[in-house]
């Protein structure tokens, strides 16, 4: 099984801007770097919801931002290794919306549970497969480091 | 002009996260890129040849949708073309886990 590392100051922030947006889902894009084990993720970029007529249960980033966050991505040499969301009163795994709406083949997806404004269990789910028509969700374990 | 590569795409351009073409439009330099890296135009092209509709192209900061030229836009040396798979997901639907 595959890990997704990050320090805990990351992921304290990820789990705060979950209990920020509450009851609103968060979302944001984790930059890293690739290894063997897994993506080593250096630093999470907060993005903006666009979904506002549903941003409960929906969330989507605009394709300008992650441009911008992708030239950031680059600035810094690191890569874009995944993206996060939170789930409002909703359990940490992931929907048939996230799976439909997943592209980034390759690329880890977080989900935050923020139950009742705080944030519960973090799962993480590494985007397998070598085409769109073959994807897959295999979960990962969130590890962190000092 | 650079074409800047996806993560998720860059196993089929040779690991590269950008590729430098010359071409005269924005469809050239996507001709010229899948001519050299053929393993991209199955993700970028449904079998029809269409652009997926998961997949964003943006010259410079300009979504290639919205340009009154689209495809056909000229572009030169100092242009940029990101390719972007869409980012969109949430909590609306629980899938069985």
């Amino acid at each position: 099984m595959k890990s997704l590392w990050m320090t805990k100051a990351v992921y304290d922030a990820i789990r705060a801007h979950g209990e920020e947006t509450y009851p609103h889902e968060c979302c944001g894009v984790m930059l890293g770097e690739s290894t063997p084990e897994g993506w080593r993720v250096k630093t999470a970029i907060r993005a903006d919801n666009t979904r506002t007529d549903s941003a409960h249960n929906r969330y989507s980033i605009a394709p300008l931002e992650l441009v911008q966050i992708e030239r950031e991505a680059r600035r810094q040499a690191l890569n874009i290794a995944g993206f996060y969301h939170s789930h409002p009163d909703h359990p940490a795994q992931w929907s048939t919306t996230d799976f439909a709406e997943a592209h980034w083949l390759g690329c880890s997806y977080l989900i935050t549970e923020v139950a009742e404004g705080k944030a519960a269990v973090t799962n993480s789910f590494l985007l397998t497969g070598r085409t769109e028509e073959e994807k897959q969700f295999a979960q990962e374990l969130v590890r962190l480091e000092d | 002009m650079n074409i800047f590569i996806p993560t998720p795409l860059r196993p089929y351009a040779e690991g590269k996260d950008a590729v430098e073409v010359n071409a005269l439009t924005i469809a050239e330099a996507l001709e010229l890129l899948t001519q050299a890296h053929s393993g991209l135009r199955k993700h970028l092209f449904t079998e029809e040849g269409k652009l997926r509709a998961f997949v964003n192209l943006y010259f410079n900061d300009e979504d290639v949708r919205y340009l009154p030229q689209k495809e056909q836009t000229a572009v030169s040396t100092g242009d940029t073309l990101s390719i972007i798979p869409s980012i969109a997901g949430g909590a609306a639907k629980l899938g069985i886990f």
